[in-house]
């Protein structure tokens, strides 16, 4: 089936098999791996990306189901040149051990400041549940989404 | 782990959604949000050879005041539960137990429709539109029905649905003014319910549900007459699995879920009677 789907900015066409996972189209088709498959059961959060500026599990969302979407990948966040400002708190904070979970982390970050822009900690270990780091890192993690929500201000 | 291969039809309307159910029959299963039917797809677990993504129809994801009624489009989703303004004012327990299903990503997609309509008793929606006394309109070749919540759930991932029909709205009865409480005992906060509570009171007034008592969403009505006829929380909570049927897993033996049952019906009537 043929889709289109607007990926960071720039509209990507492809013919894809109705069962392609979009974690799958962003990663083999379009060649962008920051997106990572952890669980591939919904659970990890690793391939979390914006779907019309929304956190999803794109392990669990049909590439056919995105078609004529807007998706923002880590990659279409920040530049190494110009880190994204949570990308910058993740570094400030060492909110990264060996760094798996990371991109999916930082994209639901930013989901969860565009619907509570200055959340809790409560709020933030909330809105993160659906991330897990296999580093038990979460401590530093919470600090930098925290402290981009500050920064925020 | 991708699933196996399936024909795709995206559905503009409701009516187009049933013609083509009619037309695959047992083979095609409805697609909404798929954070029910995609991960038991990629499990083998389901191998519909047709998606009939019903995702996009037009008019089927709303909440809005219908006379006493709170009406709720299938394609809702918890997300949108969660942060409704009609919800916070008419059925704020409905609103918070959205909060509780899953994790905010699966919550950016998944459905109410497709929650009751999946019917897993672990669920936590079925469970609170059934103590709130919601009724499922569903519709078929020939039109709609109503169905009360009552009698929808028939048994593990059943309903009183035709294989052609399409869960279309969720109607709850306002429960303005009501205290609530929603109870949740799971291992790790993204996780299904060992056991869930959902209660709400006024007056004499009162629903209680049970998650993952039996196979299906419970209603534990010998707690609600009991309530009704004065009996004080603690009381009252001694009959919470005198309806469920529950079964034991690795997280709990079926007596551990009936402990669990009184304990936590008996926080949650704490907590709606303040």
């Amino acid at each position: 089936m043929k889709i289109t789907v607007t990926v960071n900015g720039e509209a990507r066409s492809a013919d894809v098999e109705p069962r392609t996972l979009l974690v799958n189209f962003v990663r083999d088709e379009l060649g962008l791996h920051g997106t990572n498959i952890g669980c591939d059961t919904s659970s990890c959060g690793a391939c979390t990306l914006h779907l019309n500026g929304e956190a999803v599990k794109s392990c669990t969302v049909l590439a056919v189901q995105a078609d004529g979407a807007q998706v923002t990948t880590i990659e279409g966040l920040g530049s190494e040149d110009a880190l994204h400002p949570m990308q910058q708190a993740f570094v400030d904070c060492h909110g990264l051990q060996c760094g798996f979970c990371t991109p999916g982390m930082v994209m639901a970050a930013t989901s969860l400041l565009d619907e509570i822009p200055n959340p809790t900690e409560d709020q933030v270990r909330s809105g993160l549940k659906g991330n897990l780091c296999r580093c038990t890192g979460y401590h530093n993690i919470v600090a930098a989404v925290l402290n981009c929500a500050g920064s925020n201000k | 782990m991708i699933p196996a291969a399936f024909d795709y039809y995206r559905a503009e309307s409701a009516e187009e959604a049933i013609a083509l159910v009619g037309q695959y029959g047992d083979e095609a299963k409805f697609l909404a949000g798929g954070h029910s039917l995609l991960p038991l797809m990629k499990l083998r677990l389901a191998q519909p050879g047709v998606l009939i993504d019903v995702g996009r129809i037009p008019d089927l994801a709303y909440i809005r005041e219908d006379g006493e009624h709170i009406a709720i489009g299938a394609l809702t989703r918890h997300r949108d539960l969660e942060t409704s303004d009609v919800l916070a004012e008419h059925l704020p327990l409905l609103a918070h137990t959205a909060l509780y299903v899953g994790d905010s990503q699966v919550r950016h997609r998944g459905t109410i429709g497709g929650s009751i309509a999946h019917s897993d008793p672990a669920s936590d929606l079925p469970a609170t539109t059934l103590a709130l006394g919601a009724s499922y309109v569903v519709q078929g070749p020939n039109g709609r029905r109503e169905i009360g919540a009552t009698d929808f759930f028939h048994g593990f991932l059943e309903t009183a649905m035709e294989p052609d029909e399409l869960l279309v709205e969720i109607r709850v009865p306002s429960r303005r003014g009501a205290t609530w409480s929603f109870q949740k005992m799971r291992r790790r906060a993204q996780d299904w319910a060992i056991v869930g509570v959902s209660a709400w009171q006024n007056g004499t007034d009162n629903g209680v549900a049970l998650v993952n008592m039996g196979s299906t969403p419970i209603l534990a009505s010998s707690v609600s007459s009991a309530l009704a006829g004065g009996a004080s929380p603690a009381e009252a909570a001694e009959f919470a699995a005198a309806e469920a049927d529950p079964q034991g897993d690795l997280n709990a033996s079926p007596e551990f879920r009936v402990h669990l049952a009184k304990v936590l019906v008996r926080r949650a009537l704490e907590e709606c009677a303040g």
